[in-house]
């Protein structure tokens, strides 16, 4: 039957708008539990160990959705690290435990995360400033900011706000909810509204957008600004679950670099004009994989930075291999 | 003025007394054309005629110097493209301006999606790209849902032009959009330029293959050096008449003397059988002291000639002989070893350094040559220490200086930059491809002066062109290319029309209409 | 029209074109020259020869990541490994040597050696597999980092030997006039001579330009485009092993020795006019942008800023200098 021969089975997958990635994703769940087996501990296909795979990517999901906005525009947000630090010290200093305080803290932070998105956004649309040295520096700015203000734990959540980061609802911990509902949304924003369809256009080709009528500078504003969001929802969540934010807690997360790695490993090209909110999250969940299944394995965790490295190379090359095969 | 005479058939638009002055070049001069709903208008002229001018002034991405545009019998002023489209004139470009990784309802309706709330409305973007598609009858062949880089050329030609009619379009303006068809797409096209008269839009459209422009068009404009000659019924004329309309356009250029048959030396590069994936049956040679012009139409096959010969998109079958020696070239590294040079199409994108110098830019190929870590003399090499002098008064080029960034030189002066950096090594096969596009007409005659000079001192010279005045001044021998493959080679000195019947493919299929044009010639 | 010729240039007044040539430098070197006078205003020591010393030994390792990030700037590439290639000097260096001054030369030779084969395949990713160089090199940073740590057992472990860190700490002794010299500064010297030698005075440094300008035509202009593009990133992991030996001898073996000096050394090279996408940079000025953003530093320390201060203004320099030359290529 040709039904079944290989060239359909590959065509079918290319227009079944299955991300790639996905396919990554399994084949990396299913070496994982076969090597776990084999030769870890063989707990690896525990329920709790994998819904820990999603927890550990709550955070770096977040932040790496909102990274697919802007990556989505042709721009990019070195800056989100450091957002998600200064919103963590933020919330934790002005909660000071109490939580009557908790939407003013809440309020402060966002407003914060508005002002630094609002920010990038102007730099880099009308001073015309590379994204990349735009948010570097924006991102310096925070860092500054921060450590001339802070240089420790400083304040604390309240117990009611560690919900956000332990709290279940029935088996299901809040924070996988809560990252699930922020992608639905996302994906809404992306695919269903007009912002969303401006966003894919000015990234695919600015020239054809602009003389289609859009307000480019407008857009690749309003997507730094959901960007800096992200990065402070991010903050929230981590200082949720470590009850009190320090200065050195985004940077040491790398959230800017592996976001930017989660969402291209997710297939958005660094050019711009493609990209899904779900191909990001799988990029982020196969992060958790390979670190759950490097400490299942026992891999060291040093070695698992290298693996990481190579890993993410290697899913890049496979796409930029795959399309110029489709272009030839 | 006419308007109480046939109040039936008013004109949809019209321009009147058109001129458009650049630079150094009228490119229109008194046009008037008119132009009348569910007819099909097609505008001829050699390149340089002002076709892509008037289009240009029609659909508000120039504006005129002087004259009128009227729609519907109105004056007219569209300060931007926007603005025309909005009124109902759209134009289409040669290059396609859509989105590859977008669907067919998200390009056509890019900046204009139904929406409530912001938010887009799926059901209503879908029907009403259905709508649009159904005007062109493509409801069956393209889903509105379809991703745009799953179609084909010919498919998202259409969506482009669904893209121009969604916006109420009354007048339709298409720059060339046969010229990346293949003949079964051009099929496609035709019916659904049927279709679009019959919604009594107003179509036209430029053209360089005058069997289209009889099969499709109910009148025929035709333009030269900026000026109309004549708009005409395609019944009253033949094509013949057509092309003596178009081409023997005054001459206000000098060309310098042929070469004499003394000059010409011997065969330094020969091609047998050649062959790539554009490529075909290709047989040439090439020989010291001689110019040959190579002509066709665009997609013909003629840049992509240039590019094999000089290994940038390499022969895969055939005998390539240089000097004799059977030596295949498979990059322009290795050319530029052989002594061979390409003065390549897209100065821009494929020409010059734009950040650098004109030392830098004049030099870079002799610096290919040598080793890395090389000292780098600044106006030349080791045994040429005078190189960059001697080729800026060569080529004769003007800028306040040699350390002059080349960005800030005119189109001209850059190409001189260009060729300048294919004298610079001891090149003997020059390959130039478009060497005159876009530049005034002062720098043309001396880059044509140059041409032949090199040639009189030896060179063996290849010369791609679209302009058929260019071709037939400069070449010692004219071949002519028609789809992928050399489809005829003619003497120095051949007329315009010769070169024209070999070009548009009449030789294979209407013998008739060739010969009536051979005959009108003589 | 007042178009000059070419033939016509020696007619010019030498008061144009002496005009035309101060224009031409660099705002860069006021820049710092302004920063450096002020910090000597705030602390006289500062400008007398021992310490305008001590303040280029300091400098030294990131003076020599900017030269080697214009390099691949200037191609039209980023290196983001050379932090994570300095902490890997630092740590493995430490390992190599294992206490024993003898092995010096050993350790040195295994370091390069990394050198050159990380710079290597960060080309060949670039180059090769088409991976864009912000991500190939991003996951050598990864690699790296992990690979140094694995390597040690996570732990920094042994010492740099004092004639490994004579390097960056040392002096030579005696010189005529300052009567000492940091070796630190020799280096750094010797790196950007070599450097500016190769940039602008080579046919390489050429090449690296016109790649960075237009890459397709370098192509049909006979330059081997992948190979000047793998070279670039040797150059630089050479620069970064160079400066990682240096900050060896500062800070002793620590794992954060290289955290964040790869955009350090990239808005040095930005600061001193390098484009990011390619085709502009020259060597001194990016070495003065590194050396304006330590003055900076010095300054800011003096006027009793705290730490984060530092970061603020630097942010701020690097967007100033990129809108500054992207204003002025508009308004041209």
């Amino acid at each position: 039957m040709t039904a079944l021969s290989l060239e359909n089975i590959q065509k079918r997958l290319r227009t079944s708008r299955i991300p790639p990635v996905y396919l990554m994703l399994v084949a990396i769940l299913v070496v994982s539990l076969v090597l776990d087996q084999i030769y870890g501990r063989g707990q690896m296909i525990d329920p709790t160990i994998l819904t820990n795979i999603l927890v550990r990517s709550v955070a770096l999901g977040i932040v790496a959705i909102g990274q697919t906005f802007v990556m989505i525009a042709a721009s990019i947000d070195l800056s989100v690290a450091y957002l998600i630090s200064v919103t963590a010290v933020m919330s934790s200093f002005l909660m000071q435990g109490d939580p009557a305080r908790v939407p003013m803290a809440v309020a402060v932070v966002f407003g914060i995360g508005a002002l630094v998105g609002l920010v990038n956004g102007l730099i880099i649309t009308k001073l015309k400033v590379n994204a990349f040295i735009a948010t570097l520096g924006t991102g310096l700015i925070l860092k500054g900011a921060l450590n001339a203000s802070f240089s420790n734990f400083t304040g604390a959540v309240p117990e009611s706000f560690q919900t956000l980061g332990y709290g279940r609802w029935g088996p299901v911990p809040i924070s996988i909810i809560v990252l699930f509902a922020i992608a639905i949304v996302a994906g809404f924003v992306l695919y269903r509204t007009k912002f969303g369809a401006h966003l894919y256009g000015i990234g695919g080709n600015e020239v054809v957008a602009r003389l289609s009528g859009l307000r480019t500078d407008r857009v690749v504003i309003i997507a730094h600004i959901v960007c800096s969001m992200s990065a402070v929802m991010t903050g929230l969540f981590v200082v949720s679950r470590l009850r009190s934010g320090a200065p050195w807690i985004g940077p040491d997360g790398l959230y800017d670099l592996e976001s930017i790695a989660a969402v291209v490993v997710g297939g958005t090209a660094l050019s711009g004009g493609v990209g899904s909110v779900a191909g990001t999250l799988a990029g982020v969940v196969i992060f958790g994989i390979l670190d759950t299944a490097f400490n299942q394995l026992g891999v060291d965790t040093f070695l698992k930075s290298v693996l990481r490295g190579a890993i993410i190379i290697l899913a890049v090359a496979s796409y930029t291999i795959r399309s110029r095969r489709e272009a030839s | 003025m006419t308007r109480e005479n046939k109040p039936t058939n008013e004109p949809v638009m019209e321009v009147r007394n058109i001129t458009k002055e650049f630079p150094g070049v009228k490119a229109l001069d008194d046009v008037s054309v008119k132009f009348y709903p569910g007819e099909v208008h097609a505008v001829v002229g050699e390149n340089g005629a002002g076709k892509s001018t008037l289009m240009k002034v029609m659909a508000g991405a120039y504006i005129a110097d002087e004259g009128d545009v009227l729609l519907q019998g109105e004056k007219v002023q569209f300060p931007h493209p926007q603005v025309a489209q909005e009124q109902g004139v759209s134009i289409i470009y040669q290059e396609l301006n859509l989105l590859p990784e977008r669907t067919v309802a998200q390009n056509i309706f890019l900046g204009r999606e139904p929406s409530r709330f912001g938010l887009v409305d799926s059901r209503a973007l879908n029907e009403a790209t259905l709508d649009v598609l159904e005007r062109l009858d493509s409801e069956d062949t393209i889903s509105p849902s379809a991703m745009l880089n799953t179609l084909s050329v010919a498919e998202q030609q259409i969506v482009e032009i669904a893209k121009a009619i969604s916006f109420d379009s009354k007048v339709l303006i298409m720059d060339e959009p046969t010229a990346a068809l293949s003949s079964n797409e051009v099929d496609i096209l035709v019916r659904l330029v049927e279709r679009l008269k019959a919604r009594g839009i107003a179509l036209i459209f430029i053209s360089h293959r005058l069997k289209e422009v009889f099969d499709l068009a109910d009148k025929i404009t035709v333009l030269k050096d900026g000026q109309l000659v004549d708009t005409v019924n395609p019944k009253d004329v033949n094509t013949g008449d057509v092309i003596h309309m178009m081409v023997g356009r005054e001459l206000n250029q000098f060309f310098p003397p042929l070469a004499e048959p003394g000059d010409i030396g011997d065969t330094v590069l020969s091609i047998s059988d050649g062959a790539n994936d554009f490529l075909k049956n290709i047989n040439l040679e090439l020989r010291a002291g001689e110019i040959v012009g190579v002509s066709g139409l665009q997609g013909s096959g003629r840049t992509e000639l240039a590019e094999a010969l000089f290994g940038a998109e390499p022969f895969k079958q055939g005998t390539l002989e240089i000097n004799g020696l059977n030596t295949p070239v498979r990059s322009p590294a290795q050319a530029i070893k052989l002594n061979m040079g390409f003065v390549t199409e897209d100065r821009k994108s494929q020409g010059i350094f734009p950040n650098q110098s004109l030392r830098d830019n004049m030099l870079v190929t002799v610096r290919a040559l040598q080793r890395l870590l090389a000292q780098v003399k600044r106006d030349g090499v080791r045994k040429n220490p005078d190189l960059v002098p001697t080729l800026g008064e060569q080529v004769d080029v003007r800028a306040s200086g040699y350390d002059q960034e080349v960005q800030y030189l005119s189109g001209g002066n850059q190409q001189k930059v260009v060729l300048a950096k294919w004298l610079a090594p001891d090149t003997e096969v020059l390959i130039f491809d478009e060497p005159t596009r876009g530049i005034d007409v002062e720098a043309k005659a001396s880059i044509h002066e140059m041409i032949r000079d090199l040639a009189k001192q030896g060179a063996a010279i290849m010369m791609v062109s679209s302009e058929l005045p260019e071709i037939v001044g400069m070449s010692d021998r004219i071949i002519v290319m028609w789809d992928g493959t050399i489809t005829g080679e003619l003497p120095a000195k051949s007329s315009e029309a010769e070169i024209m019947v070999l070009a548009t493919g009449y030789e294979n299929g209407d013998k008739k209409d060739a010969e009536l044009v051979m005959e009108s010639k003589s | 029209m007042a178009n000059v010729t070419v033939q016509s240039e020696k007619e010019v007044s030498w008061l144009r074109q002496a005009w035309a040539r101060i224009r031409k430098i660099h705002p860069v070197f006021p820049v710092f020259l302004i920063v450096f006078l002020a910090v000597g205003y705030l602390n006289p020591k500062f400008i007398e020869p021992n310490g305008i010393l001590i303040f280029l030994r300091r400098a030294a390792p990131l003076g020599i990541l900017a030269v080697g990030q214009l390099f691949v700037l200037a191609a039209g590439g980023f290196d983001l490994s050379v932090g994570s290639q300095v902490t890997f000097v630092v740590i493995g260096g430490a390992l190599l040597i294992n206490n024993d001054p003898e092995k010096l030369t050993y350790t040195l030779l295994v370091l390069y050696g990394i050198g050159i084969l990380v710079g290597l395949i960060n080309g060949l990713v670039v180059t090769f597999m088409k991976v864009p160089s912000f991500i190939a090199t991003l996951g050598m940073l990864l690699a790296l980092k992990g690979a140094g740590l694995y390597w040690t057992g996570g732990a920094p472990r042994g010492y740099l030997t004092d004639n490994f860190r004579q390097f960056g700490r040392g002096f030579l002794e005696p010189v005529p006039v300052v009567e000492r010299f940091p070796i630190a500064v020799v280096v750094l010297i010797v790196v950007v001579a070599i450097a500016a030698y190769i940039f602008h005075f080579t046919i390489f440094g050429r090449q690296i330009l016109a790649v960075g300008d237009n890459p397709v035509a370098a192509k049909l202009s006979g330059i081997n485009v992948r190979r000047v593009r793998i070279l670039t990133f040797i150059v630089s992991a050479l620069c970064a092993i160079t400066a990682g030996i240096l900050e060896g001898g500062f800070g002793g073996v620590n794992i954060i020795a290289g955290d964040g000096l790869e955009l350090q050394a990239i808005s040095a090279a930005v600061l001193g006019g390098a484009v990011l996408l390619g085709g502009r940079g020259a060597v001194l000025a990016a070495a003065a942008g590194a050396l304006t953003l330590e003055a900076l530093f010095n300054f800011l320390n003096l006027i009793g800023q705290p730490e984060g201060v530092r970061d603020v203004v630097q942010g701020l320099i690097i967007i100033g200098a990129v809108a500054y030359a992207a204003i002025n290529a508009r308004r041209r």
